[in-house]
């Protein structure tokens, strides 16, 4: 038994061997240096498709970059995408944030959660590899002191404010209503925005709760519906807020409906099946064909991976920005291109994006949309919080 | 090969030993040279998931309870550690104290769990051991309001890490002239944890509550009639299991630095259970081999995508989409074949089996005089 | 008072959701005293097979109404879930029939993330819509709101429900299947295909849970490769509540399951102060499954078996 556990161990060694050697040698074929970006995001589980849309808003900033032939320290460049999967498990995480140190990465584009994002980013902080994070939002992720961790989303604490303040002034909300997801994400920005629209005079009349696994929400939007709410915010993603929609109409609610980023896709009109018009939501930078860029972008992604899901530009903006500070670092080395990165200012196609001295965004801007005629039409953007603290 | 003939001989048996000793000994520095120090953190997480399986093996394996809620303890001994170490309170205790606290209270957890549940049999206990389990998490998720203890989904963050005296493990030290990171530390105080969970399973499963488990576990209520107050045995059992799961978790807590309630899910209880089944339950050797099993396949089966393109000259099927898909097809071809677990003690394989080399064995040992 | 006959509503259609997905556990466990882990990946086997069809019919421009397309569907889905099921028994379950109890728990498990996976590969990652082509209109009774939809879940499972006991009670085979649930080996001897009458029911509780996977998704409007645990969970936990094995309890089970979750979900937070809220929901839930067997080990419907060597 032993020995066969020993053959075990020796055949997976001798694939990565292979593996690895194989991956030394390409670069020699055209003479570029290789770049090696990271990208860790869930694959598998409930929010694979989340995570798939990361892993291919990241391959075509990737592939965008070497199609421009870039040069780096005089010599030229190749991006090389390596992708793993965390299943959403912040196990899973530090074991393939660990891999990834070991591969000699240059930078990391992840993870999708916070769970995963921060005990992830410790790994990271010690080997000295800059982590950009494309949709972690809770705030502790850039307090822990780390200077290698950066994100292009801002967090709960900025898009809670930008949206409790819009509940407020420009819905009139009076009776607020608050259902989150008991996710990191949800929960976080859930409890933002009530504290932002508590702060602007409005009365939060009830809080409830559902998961991000549910799909029935009748008993909690029946409470709802008992308090008379004339705003109720959903903290959560598109598959429970879509659903959530339908089932609000079903039970004859006429609140106004308002969402996060995690409720901005399209998939929440199509989940919502004709029940979607009216429904509010924002996300964090630009419009994407406000900013220049950014439609090229959204045509060519959709045409190569089909509809973006959420992060995907995101995830290209983290991509370019790391490039960019490479590229204005003359460098490819994490330790010298990271004092850029750090006081980078650049055009994505989501933001102009720089950032603060914990690594957060800086001055996001927020863009609020509405459902008309079955598709979320730009109502306007919020010139961004003050970064928290 | 005779396994007995060689146990017997005690020369061979000092010298396996022995030899076993180094291996453990130099694992991680040779697993690091040949596959990086991914894959010594993977090694981490096996020594970790030994002593869960074992900690669920003494209520499954020894006692037949199903118990399909045991990450609540690894919760338990996790969440304790983080609260207690971590600026969330602002407390700062040592681990030699915190450790040794989260074992007893994930063992009065188990205790909890067990007593209203001691008249429920089979599947019944099954269903709410994990109701128990969701429970706790459940509650691990919410208690951020209206008083904030665990802060909740978001997680506990900046856990200090495992040490003494100021030093702690998660520091690179200096060995030879080389920098050694932080998980190889840690992969010595797991094994020595690790080792002293088989300690106390071998140890208890010669005793006298030992074999009263097994007594409860073949027939109640013929353990009954022999005396075996079977109520107090099986709060033993769920006990000493609960207390393996909670020293796990606090070791958890230290080495990862964030704990959230996310990392103690129903899949994870039941990936645990599936070691002590793969492996062999009852049986430590089994389960150990099949908490390794378990733990390196989902990682191992990384490297398709490479073998594909080895293959076929390109990536096929996208790795990540076959990964689980493997994994899954692997527990059930594992199960087929061997339904008694990969490794099983030699008194399940022979329930389970008549061949004649097991027939052969058993006369065998009926004649041994040192048996 | 319109608030809590709402909250009724709600839980008793959820519940019969659940119960017919329990009846799928039930019936296993009567026979076989095993724990199928993979029957709520059959159930959202049925409900994605179905969206396939119906989108596939969509797409292909024929002018049927929403009801016959959802129908066609919903036949096909049920074909494809019994061959599922049928097949599942035979790799799975069969060769393990002799094998120590906690074996075909793995290889459930195994099939569950086999499947899972399938379903990931085939349809994708993403969360699939169901088109809003059933009628939902909406009805006003005492001051609760009742769409068709709901209704026809509601008025379906009770049929399905009824057809099944009939057939258990009074048909040729539902003999066979008590007979086998009661002494498999005496069955045998008595002249009844124990093999063929294992099948059969895995065949019918695949064909129940594919019939409950188009209605979650139709109710819900959406479908996913992951969404056939949490609700076989649930309807597992409904199954225990009424006392697993039992035909009657599993409907029971079901139709108590969703009526106490939706209570919870609307006046937990009144009952406590608002200390606790909805979040608590599924502890409520366990807790109530904890209380019914401390004092009722087998489940409320479930007999007192005298223990099995």
């Amino acid at each position: 038994m032993k020995s066969r556990l020993l053959a075990v161990l020796l055949a997976t060694m001798l694939f990565n061997l292979a593996a690895c050697g194989k991956k030394d040698t390409a670069p020699g074929a055209d003479g570029a240096v290789v770049v090696k970006i990271g990208s860790i995001q869930p694959l598998t589980g409930p929010q694979s498709h989340l995570g798939k849309d990361n892993e291919n808003g990241t391959r075509m900033a990737i592939d965008d970059a070497n199609a421009k032939g870039i040069s780096i320290g005089g010599k030229k460049v190749r991006f090389e995408l390596f992708s793993e999967d965390d299943q959403a498990d912040p196990k899973t995480a530090t074991i393939v944030a660990q891999k990834m140190v070991d591969e000699k990465v240059n930078g990391i584009i992840g993870h999708l959660n916070s769970g995963t994002t921060i005990p992830a980013s410790k790994i990271y902080f010690d080997a000295g590899i800059v982590q950009i994070s494309p949709s972690a939002t809770n705030p502790k992720y850039t307090e822990q002191g780390f200077r290698t961790a950066f994100r292009v989303m801002p967090n709960d604490v900025q898009q809670g404010k930008a949206l409790g303040d819009f509940a407020v002034t420009r819905l009139g909300a009076k009776r607020v209503a608050i259902i989150d997801d008991r996710t990191a994400y949800g929960q976080g920005l859930a409890d933002q925005f009530g504290a932002a629209a508590k702060a602007a005079g409005a009365e939060i009349v009830t809080r409830q709760y559902t998961t991000d696994k549910s799909t029935d929400f009748m008993a909690i939007l029946t409470a709802v519906k008992s308090e008379n709410a004339d705003v109720l915010f959903f903290g959560g993603m598109d598959a429970q807020g879509g659903p959530m929609m339908k089932q609000f109409k079903t039970l004859g609610l006429n609140a106004k409906f308002l969402m996060g980023d995690g409720g901005s896709t399209p998939e929440f009109i199509k989940l919502a099946a004709g029940s979607a018009e009216g429904a509010y939501s924002s996300l964090p930078g630009l419009p994407l064909d406000k900013m220049p860029g950014g439609k090229a972008f959204g045509d060519k992604f959709t045409a190569k991976y089909g509809q973006i899901q959420l992060y995907a530009p995101y995830c290209y903006d983290a991509v370019s920005v790391m490039i960019a500070a490479m590229q204005k670092a003359d460098s490819i080395d994490p330790a010298k291109y990271l004092p850029v990165l750090a006081s980078i200012v650049y055009d994505g196609v989501t933001a102009k994006i720089s950032f603060d001295t914990k690594g957060d965004i800086k001055d996001g801007a927020i863009t609020l949309y509405q459902v008309k005629n079955g598709k979320w039409e730009v109502l306007e953007t919020v010139g961004g919080a003050e970064p928290a603290k | 090969m005779n396994w007995s003939k060689l146990k017997s001989d005690r020369r061979i048996a000092y010298v396996a030993f022995i030899a076993l000793g180094l291996v453990l000994a130099v694992a991680p520095f040779l697993v690091g040279a040949g596959l990086g120090n991914g894959w010594v953190r993977i090694l981490d997480f096996v020594l970790l998931y030994i002593m869960l399986a074992l900690g669920l093996n003494i209520v499954v394996g020894y006692a037949g309870l199903l118990d399909l809620g045991y990450v609540a303890f690894y919760a338990v001994g996790a969440y304790l550690y983080a609260l207690l170490a971590s600026p969330h309170f602002g407390l700062h205790l040592p681990a030699w104290f915190i450790l040794p606290l989260g074992a007893l209270a994930a063992g009065m957890f188990g205790m909890m769990l067990g007593t209203p549940t001691l008249r429920l049999r089979g599947d019944y206990l099954a269903i709410v051991t994990l109701g128990f389990g969701e429970i706790i998490r459940i509650f691990l998720n919410n208690l951020n309001s209206p008083v904030n203890i665990t802060n909740g989904p978001q997680g506990i963050s900046m856990i200090d890490p495992i040490g003494a005296g100021g030093a702690s493990l998660s520091q690179s030290f200096e060995l030879f002239g080389m920098q050694v990171p932080g998980i190889y530390a840690y992969y010595y105080l797991f094994l020595a944890m690790a080792l002293l969970v088989v300690f106390i399973s071998l140890r208890l499963q010669d005793s006298r509550i030992g074999r009263a488990w097994v007594a409860i576990r073949e027939d109640e209520v013929a353990a009954e009639a022999m005396g075996i107050n079977t109520r107090n045995i099986k709060l033993l059992a769920f006990a000493m299991g609960a207390s393996f799961g909670g020293i796990s978790g606090g070791l958890f807590a230290g080495f990862q630095g964030f704990v959230s309630p996310e990392s103690f899910n129903l899949m994870e209880s039941i990936m645990i259970l599936c070691m002590v089944v793969l492996g062999g339950m009852g049986h430590i050797p089994g389960v150990i081999l099949g908490a390794i099993l378990l733990t390196v396949l989902p990682e191992a089966l990384r490297y398709i995508g490479p073998l594909e393109e080895f293959f076929f000259g390109r990536v096929v099927v996208d790795p990540a989409d076959l990964r689980m898909l493997i994994f899954g097809l692997a527990l059930i071809v594992v199960m087929i074949f061997r339904p008694a677990g990969l490794w099983p003690s030699k008194v399940r394989r022979r329930e389970f089996s008549s061949e004649a080399e097991v027939l052969a064995h058993e006369q065998e040992a009926l004649y041994d005089a040192s048996k | 008072m319109d608030i809590f006959l709402q909250q009724l509503i709600n839980g008793l259609v959820l519940g019969s959701v659940y119960a017919l997905i329990a009846l799928g556990y039930t019936m296993v466990y009567g026979i076989l005293e095993l724990i199928n882990f993979a029957h709520g990946e059959v159930v959202m086997i049925g409900a994605m097979v179905t969206l396939a069809v119906v989108n596939m019919l969509m797409a292909s421009g024929v002018d049927l109404p929403g009801l016959m397309i959802v129908a066609a569907g919903l036949l096909v889905a049920v074909a494809v879930c019994m061959a599922l099921g049928f097949v599942i028994e035979r790799i799975a379950y069969r060769p393990l029939r002799r094998a120590p109890r906690l074996a075909p728990l793995i290889t459930a498990i195994g099939v569950s993330i086999v499947l899972q996976n399938v379903a990931m590969l085939i349809w994708g990652r993403q969360y699939i819509s169901f088109p809003p082509i059933l009628p939902s209109t909406r009805h006003d009774i005492a001051g609760a709101g009742i769409t068709d939809l709901q209704i026809f879940i509601f008025v379906l499972a009770l049929v399905l429900m009824a057809g099944l006991v009939l057939l258990v009670q009074r048909t040729r085979i539902g003999r066979a299947m008590r007979a086998t649930a009661q002494a498999p080996e005496i069955a045998g001897l008595m002249g009844v295909n124990v093999n063929a009458v294992i099948s059969f029911t895995f065949i019918l509780g695949s064909a129940l849970a594919a019939i409950a996977g188009v209605m979650v998704s139709a109710y819900y409007g959406i479908a996913h490769y992951y969404m056939g645990f949490l609700l076989g969970l649930k309807a597992f936990t409904a199954a225990v509540l009424g006392g697993i094995g039992n035909i009657a309890g599993a409907m029971l089970g079901g139709l108590l399951l969703g009526v106490i979750e939706s209570m919870a979900a609307g006046y937990i937070g009144d009952l406590t102060g608002g200390f606790l809220g909805s979040h608590y929901q599924d502890v409520f839930a366990f807790f109530v499954l904890i209380g019914v067997l401390v004092f009722r080990p087998s489940g409320l419907l479930g007999e007192r078996v005298a223990e099995r060597p």
